[in-house]
């Protein structure tokens, strides 16, 4: 008994460690002063919070302009990214599913390997190849390295659904009639549809979130988000606005995971239905 | 054998958009990784002519003190994660069913938010100006209480696991920002999750009437913890050292932004050394001492896990040996 005690003191204790600064986060999108920072004037008196920088981003004013377009740069490339890493990873994680050969081993070792990888080594490598063939970086730089290295969360993902698979259904509905691609499109990309929905997710927050590889293949004047956020830390009044909408994402991500599991639900008991 | 060839066939355009895509974007950049390690490099940022001059250049004393202050700070990194999600796992797992999922969410809920801002948010919070430099003030306080009547070795321990300095610090002088405490701790605050979660996974699975059972047998709540849980959960365990070991390891964002001067890792130099110098072999033999680095101790867990199922699947088959003798008698 005391010995739970004492691990349930030490897990909230955690908790609020993790907590510390996702609160300041929140508290900072109301400062009123960007400069210093600080809720107090020159004279230490309490200035107030403010709700500028919130009317500031639904406004798309003239001085966050850039942060504004760096944000909706990150979402296209993680948005493509997440399209094609899930159509390469399904694919890998059915051919990994279903053959077992020579070829099979090599390919699960090329989808394992970028998992155990430092970001840093992706990004420089991918940066060593485009200075190898000459490649300007910019954009399609960006999405290149975001694809490789969400691609193998996907296939990891998608065969972890895979294991739980009824290999027979595709044969019942092979018995029943139906070509290859029938098959594919109408038995089995449904049911790994919660699967390839986790994987996307998972490929979207590591693609949006992505720091360290976009620094390396970027190039100048290209920023996504996270990138504009570090250069801003350096020099710029206008911080606050990056915790405001910081907080925004955050109340937005919530609300998706919320749908997200009922989703996951929603498919989870579809299948038991279907056994 | 005509279905062998279409079966074959099939495998072939299955694998092949995402193998293509991993050799040319994965493979192939890493094999030039290698290949500019032995070149030498032009002063115009380019990569010059086939030589060894790089991989000599190495031995300046700055770069394997640098990879040793890396992998020191990454186990000690995986030192604190593991410390403190071994209760947590433990706590979680004890949790009713419902209260599991909700607090597993609610701590990688963090994580929706970037990074680099969370980040900066600490970055706030251990300056000079922050609340947190007041707790650092009274821990250096008692710090220098504690040494003087502390047994050198336990001094000594201090310093190497970084948690002292070698000289007496000016409390005025010194700062939680732009030191190796820093880094330390934020490190530990991004990767702590991502030790829980496998740990917590593997514990939901761990029989915990085990723990009882070697109560009743008169074992006490922390040997019984020691001896039976957290063997119980190893598999968790392992994953949680990976979990945090390697992307330590590569940490770049966390030192530049908090470690000053004071804390440079391999991965500030292979960045510098890419971006600023623009010397290219440079920064590929970093990177290839990183992933070494990396894949050692991956390459060792690895033969260790091995040779443990060997054993156990060896054990089994003298067990099994024995009951079935015992059977024919």
């Amino acid at each position: 008994m005391k010995r739970s005690y004492f691990s349930a003191v030490i897990l909230a204790l955690v908790l609020a460690f993790l907590y510390v600064p996702i609160i300041l986060v929140v508290v900072y999108g109301f400062i009123p002063n960007g400069i210093s920072m600080s809720f107090f004037d020159a004279n230490g008196d309490f200035i107030g919070f403010t709700g500028k920088w919130y009317s500031m981003i639904f406004a798309g004013d003239r001085r966050i302009e850039a942060l504004l377009e760096s944000f909706w740069l990150s979402l296209t490339i993680a948005g493509l990214a997440t399209v094609i890493s899930c159509v390469l990873g399904t694919t890998a994680a059915l051919a990994l599913h279903k053959w077992k050969g020579r070829l099979q081993s090599i390919h699960h070792a090329l989808v394992y390997t970028p998992l155990i990888m430092p970001d840093i080594l992706i990004g420089i490598s991918l940066l060593m190849l485009f200075v190898a063939c000459c490649v300007d970086c910019g954009f399609w730089t960006i999405l290149i390295a975001h694809v490789t290295f969400c691609v193998s969360y996907v296939v990891m993902t998608i065969l972890a659904r895979l294991q739980d698979f009824d290999d027979r259904i595709i044969e019942a509905s092979y018995d029943l009639g139906a070509g290859v691609w029938y098959t594919f499109f109408h038995v089995q990309l449904p049911i790994l549809m919660p699967g390839i929905i986790a994987g996307g997710l998972l490929a979207f927050t590591l693609s949006i979130d992505d720091v360290v590889i976009t620094t390396f293949v970027n190039g100048a004047g290209t920023n996504t988000f996270p990138t504009y956020v570090s250069s801003m830390t350096k020099h710029s009044r206008n911080l606050p606005a990056v915790f405001a909408l910081s907080t925004l994402m955050l109340l937005f991500t919530c609300v998706l995971m919320g749908l997200s599991k009922l989703i996951s639900r929603g498919g989870h008991t579809k299948i038991k239905g279907n056994k | 054998m005509s279905s062998s060839v279409k079966s074959k066939k099939a495998e072939w355009l299955t694998t092949l958009p995402s193998l293509v895509w991993l050799l040319l974007f994965f493979a192939v950049p890493a094999l030039i990784v290698l290949a500019f390690t032995f070149h030498a490099h032009t002063p115009n940022g380019g990569v010059g002519e086939w030589s060894l001059s790089t991989w000599r250049d190495l031995v300046d004393p700055d770069y394997p003190a640098i990879v040793w202050k890396t992998i020191r700070i990454s186990f000690e990194v995986t030192f604190w994660c593991i410390l403190l999600s071994l209760p947590c796992a433990y706590a979680i797992a004890r949790l009713p069913k419902r209260w599991r999922a909700l607090v597993a969410g609610a701590i990688m809920m963090p994580f929706w938010t970037s990074f680099v801002v969370r980040v900066f948010a600490w970055k706030t919070l251990l300056h000079p100006d922050g609340w947190l430099q007041a707790c650092y003030l009274t821990w250096l306080r008692v710090s220098e209480w504690v040494f003087d009547w502390l047994p050198s070795f336990l001094q000594k321990f201090f310093v190497f696991i970084g948690f002292a300095s070698q000289d007496r610090v000016d409390p005025m002088l010194s700062t939680v920002l732009d030191s190796e405490a820093a880094v330390i701790l934020v490190s530990v605050y991004t990767f702590l999750p991502f030790a829980i979660m496998p740990m917590y996974t593997a514990a939901e699975k761990f029989d915990f009437s085990l723990l009882e059972a070697a109560r009743d047998l008169g074992a006490k709540n922390f040997y019984a913890f020691r001896k039976i849980f957290i063997p119980g959960i190893r598999q968790g365990i392992i994953s949680a050292v990976l979990m945090v070991f390697i992307p330590t390891i590569g940490s770049y964002v966390i030192p530049q932004m908090l470690g000053g001067t004071e804390c440079i890792l391999i991965g500030n130099k292979i960045f510098m050394r890419a971006m600023q110098n623009r010397n290219i072999p440079h920064a590929s033999a970093l990177a290839t001492l990183m992933a070494i680095s990396v894949l050692l101790p991956l390459g060792c867990a690895m033969w260790w896990k091995k040779r443990q199922e060997l054993r156990d699947r060896k054990r089994l088959d003298v067990r099994t040996a024995q009951l079935m003798t015992g059977g024919a008698e």
